[in-house]
């Protein structure tokens, strides 16, 4: 059963500093992709944050009928896993006890612990990263690292999946592989996921809606198609680029110059 | 084995990894044991080993001055050393969690220097908190200052946007403010007092009772249980505080409740021996390198390192100069530093 989410009137800010005002995104659907993308300091953490009950928010944040704003950070928890986007530091943990640290946390989903440990390492199978479960995290690459901290956060199986760019640190083999993967996840369990991208082109491929941030404001929200266009990344990157469609109908950008602005 | 083959190997990695700590960790009890033994049988009046194991098992075959050394002197010492280099420990070890920060530790945030200043306005302007048995005004005036530095800690995490940066800085504030009052009561305080206090931050073991025995078993009977009931979400900390809270956790109240454990902990601690610095902060990092820090295994290692420790330290204090027994605070240090090094070095050839 695919779920949806909306997000309406939202406003979050840090201290007395407003970054996002007044956002509305409306029904963002379960079961496909979302990708939030937008020139840095838009504002995506800060949105990602609050939609898991991480920044106060003031507006409202509906999964289905569940008024998200109203619930704890324990029952955030128990629909919303946001990963990251900085990673951890010198910890002495191994991949597998953190992916397990992530089932066994919280009081309201201890599992029995036979039961905790292979959906662990049922997840580190479908991220191909199994040979690593003995690993200690901070013996990893910075890529390997990051596999690892999406591991946490889909290990929890969330009815909505946030993820600060995810694929920031990966080669184009793991990146792909990702995407993918996130994609497969959303359609079998029918769940939300947000994505955030810097690279256009790969959201423009996995993502069915791409919305577009800037300065805490919606530049453009829609099917890749119809969000990613010359006009708007001019307006939102300050850069001249065309968009176009190679042979095998994927979107393709080419930034030709940076504007001034 | 044929349920190896239905095990996944990395399960079965794992099972063994679990099988290998819990094998560490009843390593180190045992260790604490002996190392207890040994600091019972260790002594000044040279009590034949075997006579004081048959005098702890049936005291009334004991002849009266060693029923006293035994019982009075070297029982209590022993245990307060073991329950001290406990408490000490698992304080240390539930603030660099929940701090975030290898160098936390009661001494490095302020906690002995506080409980310093309670024992110098004691000792030296005569401070008396009435109603109180007279050998129970300094401990008492020291765990007050001590557990209000702890406190003050708190109150400063509670305000909403403080980082943990702040709080360690605070913390090492805190020492520097202490230290200088310290000083400040030292300047004007009398020759006797000076050296009374001077010995008093020493931290000494002969200054056990067996009702503050009690006192500290009770503190640490009544934090341990709940430190243990914590220790996933613990180990969920250390994947950061953005992840730790997107998995259900109230980081705010997990460390409220740390640094309320912690206060009673190390205060207790402090109060009654002094100042013993070196463990807090140090038998952590080595149960850190034995176990890694799945805390259901990090925190009871930090306890028992911490226990054994001192309870070696304990030893050598008796032993270094024979015929004086030396405050148990100056022989952590030496006893620990060599012992650290030497687990950070075996440790970095196997890398
Ligand atoms: N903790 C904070 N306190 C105050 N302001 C903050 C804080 N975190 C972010 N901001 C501000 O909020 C705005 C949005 O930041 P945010 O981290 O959400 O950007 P972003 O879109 O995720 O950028 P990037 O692509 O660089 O990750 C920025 O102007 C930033 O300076
Ligand atoms: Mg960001």
């Amino acid at each position: 059963m695919a779920r949806t989410l909306h997000v309406e009137k939202l406003h979050v800010g840090y201290g007395r500093r407003t970054v996002i005002e007044s956002l509305d995104l409306p029904a963002i659907a379960g079961g496909e992709v979302t990708a939030l993308v937008g020139p840095n300091a838009a504002g995506k953490t800060t949105l990602l944050r609050a939609l898991a009950g991480l920044n106060p928010a003031r507006g409202s944040v509906r999964l289905d009928d569940i008024e998200l704003t109203a619930l704890s950070i324990a029952g955030h928890a128990r629909h919303v896993t946001y990963m990251p986007q900085a990673l951890p530091q010198r910890v002495a943990l191994t991949v597998f006890e953190a992916t397990l640290s992530a089932l066994m946390s919280a009081r309201e989903d201890i599992l029995p612990a036979a039961e905790a440990r292979a959906k662990a390492l049922a997840t580190l199978e479908r991220l191909g990263i199994a040979d690593l479960a003995m690993r200690g995290l901070d013996e990893l690459s910075g890529g390997q690292r990051q596999l690892a901290s999406l591991a946490q956060s889909i290990v929890r199986e969330p009815a909505v999946l946030l993820l600060d760019e995810p694929t920031s640190a990966l080669d184009i083999h793991h990146q792909i592989r990702v995407m993918q993967f996130v994609e497969e996840l959303a359609r079998e369990r029918g769940i939300i996921v947000i994505i955030v991208l810097h690279d256009i082109a790969q959201a423009a491929r996995f993502a069915r809606r791409i919305v577009v941030l800037q300065n805490g404001r919606i530049a453009a929200d829609g099917a890749p198609e119809v969000a990613v266009t010359p006009p708007m990344l001019a307006q939102v990157y300050k850069v001249e680029a065309r968009v176009e469609r190679c042979s095998r109908g994927m979107l393709q950008i080419m930034v030709d110059r940076p504007l001034e602005s | 084995m044929t349920d190896a083959a239905a095990t996944p190997a990395p399960l079965a990695a794992y099972a063994r990894l679990i099988r290998r700590r819990v094998a560490i960790v009843a390593g180190l009890g045992v260790v604490m044991v002996v190392a207890l033994l040994f600091d019972i049988a260790t002594g000044p009046s040279n009590l034949p080993v075997g006579e004081v194991i048959a005098g702890l098992l049936h005291p009334s075959t004991l002849s009266a001055p060693a029923r006293v050394i035994i019982w009075e002197v070297r029982l209590p010492y022993a245990l307060m050393a073991v329950l001290v280099g406990a408490a000490l420990a698992l304080a240390g070890a539930e603030m660099q969690t929940i701090l975030n920060n290898p160098l936390a530790s009661p001494f490095t945030l302020g906690v002995s220097s506080a409980a310093s200043f309670g024992a110098a306005l004691a000792l030296v302007l005569g401070l008396a908190i009435p109603g109180l048995p007279a050998g129970w005004n300094l401990p008492a005036l020291a765990f007050v200052f001590a557990f209000g530095s702890v406190l003050m800690l708190q109150a400063l995490a509670s305000l909403r946007g403080t980082g943990v940066e702040t709080l360690v800085l605070f913390g090492i504030a805190m020492v520097f403010t202490f230290n200088a009052l310290v000083a400040l009561v030292q300047f004007v305080a009398s020759q006797e007092a000076l050296q009374q206090l001077v010995f008093w931050s020493m931290g000494s073991l002969a200054r056990a009772t067996w009702e503050k025995l009690a006192g500290l078993a009770f503190v640490l009977a009544l934090t341990a249980p709940f430190s243990l009931a914590a220790s996933w979400k613990m180990t969920a900390l250390r994947l950061g505080e953005d992840r730790a809270r997107s998995f259900g956790i109230a980081v705010a109240r997990l460390r409220f409740l740390s640094l309320l454990r912690v206060s009673l902990l190390a205060a207790t601690s402090v109060a009654f021996v002094g100042t013993i610095g070196f463990i807090g902060l140090v038998a952590p990092h080595i149960a850190r390198l034995l176990v890694g820090e799945d805390h259901r295994f990090f925190l009871p290692a930090s306890l028992l390192c911490g226990a054994a420790i001192m309870s070696l330290a304990s030893v050598a204090s008796k032993i270094l100069v024979p015929g004086t027994l030396l405050p148990v605070g100056i022989v952590t240090a030496l006893i620990g530093v060599p012992f650290f090094i030497a687990l950070i070095f075996s440790r970095r050839e196997r890398l």
